[in-house]
C-alpha cells in the first residue's frame, strides 16, 4: 500500500529546460516521484515527494530545487523552542 | 577474526585490540551476527543505549577483497553496520564507514553527517585511491539527501552508485552488474517496519508520561485519593493507542494528518473507556467530558510525533499540521485535565 501524505504541500520544484536527463533524479527519490521520458525527467506523482532534498543535491544541472529538511513534529518544536533549523538530534533521543 | 572494534559510551578513542596488528590492514568483519549482535539490536530497539551504539569508522574488509572488489559505504550505527554485513555472506568486498556520530544512513544524510565533505575526508584518510584500481564507490540509496554525487566526482574523483535502500537486496544489485528494480529504489513502509518502531515510541511516551503520573500521585496525596487504578488504566491505555496503535494501524485508520489519526483512535478509546467504568453516569458527567476532551489529545500529539518516524512525511506538511493540530491538542488537553481534576475532587 503507497501512502500518501497531506496533498499540496510539497515545495518541489522541476525545470524541464535544464534537464539533461541523466536520470540521477528517478534513481536516488525513494518515493518514485520522477521518471525518465524521452531523456527527459519528470515529475510523476508531486503528493508522494517527502522533500528529503536527494533529488536537488545529486541533479548535475540544478534543474530541482525543494525546501528539504524533516518531516518529524518533535524536531520542529525542538526547532520552535531553541530558534534553530529542526533537526533529527540523537542527543535527545527524540526522533529516528 | 578480530573482534569488531566498536566505541565505547564513554570513550570515543578507538578500541586497541582492533587495529593492532597493522595501520594498513583493514579488520575483516563477519557476515554472520553473534548473540550479542543480535541482544544489542534488540537493546536499542526498546531505546536502551541506542546514542552510543557505534563502531569506529574507516575501512573493513568483508571476505578476501581486493583492488578490484567493490567498495560499499555505510554509516556507523551499529545496528546499521550489523545489518549490512549479515547481507554479504560470500562477497568480498569493502566497507566505508563513515562517522554518522551513531546515526542511521537515512537520519545522518538528512544532518549531512553522512554527507559530502565527511566522505571525502574519509576516503582520504583511508587512502581507498591506493587500495583499489577502480573509481567506484556504492553508496546506500538513502544517502542521497546529504551527499552530492557530481560533487564527490569533481573533488575525490570517485563515480557514485547509488545501490538498493535496503541491504537485503545488495547482492541482487551487485551480481545483476548494479541494476536496481522499482521496487529496490522505493521505500515502503510495512507492518513490521512500523512494529520495530513501536518499542522506542512506547518507551519515549512513558518516560515523558511519567511526570503526569507524578502530578495525579501528588493530588492522591492531598485530596482523599481522588485517582484510582481505573484512571491509572485509562490514561496508561491512551499512551499505547497513540505511541504504538496508531501507528501500527496507520494506513487503516481515515485521515491523513497523523495527529488527526491518532486523535480519532483516542476518542474511540476514551469513549469505550468512559462507558465501561460507567462514568457517563448523572453526576460523573463533568469528568467524562474530561476524559473525552484530554484523552484524544494526548494520543493525537503522541501520534503527531510519529511523523519523525515514518518515511513518506515532508517538512511541509508536517508544519502545517501541527499548525492546525498543536493549539487544539493544548487546549483541549489543558480543559480537559482541568474538568477530570475538578469533576474528581467534586466527586
Amino acid at each position: 500500500m503507497k501512502m500518501i501524505y497531506l496533498k499540496n504541500v510539497a515545495t518541489l520544484s522541476f525545470l524541464a529546460e535544464k534537464c539533461l536527463g541523466c536520470g540521477r533524479c528517478a534513481e536516488v527519490c525513494p518515493h518514485g516521484v520522477f521518471s525518465l521520458a524521452d531523456k527527459k525527467a519528470w515529475v510523476v506523482e508531486k503528493d508522494l515527494c517527502m522533500e528529503c532534498g536527494a533529488c536537488s543535491l545529486n541533479c548535475p544541472a540544478k534543474a530541482i530545487e525543494v525546501n528539504a529538511g524533516v518531516g518529524c513534529a518533535s524536531a520542529i518544536i525542538k526547532g520552535w523552542i531553541t530558534g534553530s533549523e529542526p533537526s533529527c538530534d540523537r542527543d535527545s533521543g527524540e526522533c529516528c | 577474526m578480530k573482534p569488531l572494534p566498536t566505541r565505547s559510551g564513554c570513550c570515543r578513542a578507538p578500541n586497541n585490540n582492533c587495529c593492532s596488528s597493522d595501520a594498513k590492514d583493514a579488520p575483516l568483519v563477519s557476515t554472520s551476527l553473534s548473540f550479542k549482535d543480535r541482544l544489542g539490536g534488540w537493546k536499542v530497539r526498546w531505546g536502551i543505549g541506542r546514542v552510543n551504539y557505534q563502531v569506529e569508522p574507516g575501512l573493513y574488509a568483508v571476505g578476501k577483497p581486493d583492488g578490484d572488489s567493490p567498495v560499499l559505504v555505510s554509516a556507523n550505527y551499529k545496528l546499521t553496520f550489523d545489518t549490512l554485513r549479515k547481507n554479504l555472506v560470500g562477497l568480498d568486498c569493502w566497507l566505508l564507514i563513515l562517522d554518522t556520530k551513531g546515526v542511521n544512513v537515512w537520519c545522518a544524510a538528512g544532518k549531512k553527517t553522512f554527507g559530502t565533505s565527511e566522505l571525502i575526508n574519509r576516503l582520504e584518510a583511508v587512502k581507498l585511491s591506493e587500495r583499489v584500481r577502480h573509481r567506484k564507490l556504492i553508496l546506500p540509496q538513502l544517502g542521497a539527501p546529504g551527499v552530492s554525487a557530481p560533487e564527490i566526482a569533481r573533488r575525490a574523483g570517485f563515480s557514485v552508485i547509488y545501490g538498493p535502500v535496503r541491504a537485503s537486496d545488495l547482492k541482487a544489485f551487485i551480481s545483476s552488474g548494479y541494476q536496481a528494480t522499482k521496487e529496490m529504489r522505493t521505500v515502503s513502509f510495512t507492518l513490521r517496519d512500523r512494529l520495530v518502531l513501536t518499542p522506542v515510541e512506547l518507551v519515549q511516551a512513558a518516560k515523558k508520561s511519567l511526570s503526569v503520573f507524578g502530578v495525579l500521585f501528588l493530588l492522591n496525596l492531598f485530596a482523599a485519593k481522588p485517582f484510582d487504578v481505573n484512571d491509572f488504566a485509562v490514561c496508561a491505555g491512551t499512551i499505547f493507542i497513540g505511541a504504538v496503535l496508531t501507528p501500527v494501524l496507520l494506513p487503516f485508520i481515515p485521515g491523513r494528518a497523523f495527529a488527526f489519526k491518532g486523535w480519532l483512535l483516542g476518542l474511540c478509546w476514551a469513549t469505550l473507556a468512559v462507558g465501561v467504568l460507567g462514568w457517563f453516569a448523572p453526576g460523573r458527567r463533568l469528568f467524562a467530558a474530561g476524559y473525552l476532551l484530554a484523552l484524544p489529545a494526548v494520543a493525537a500529539y503522541l501520534a503527531m510525533n510519529f511523523t519523525g518516524s515514518s518515511t513518506y512525511t515532508s517538512p511541509s506538511g508536517v508544519l502545517k499540521e501541527m499548525k492546525i493540530a498543536l493549539p487544539l491538542i493544548v487546549i483541549s488537553a489543558i480543559v480537559g485535565s482541568a474538568l477530570t481534576i475538578i469533576g474528581h475532587l467534586m466527586g
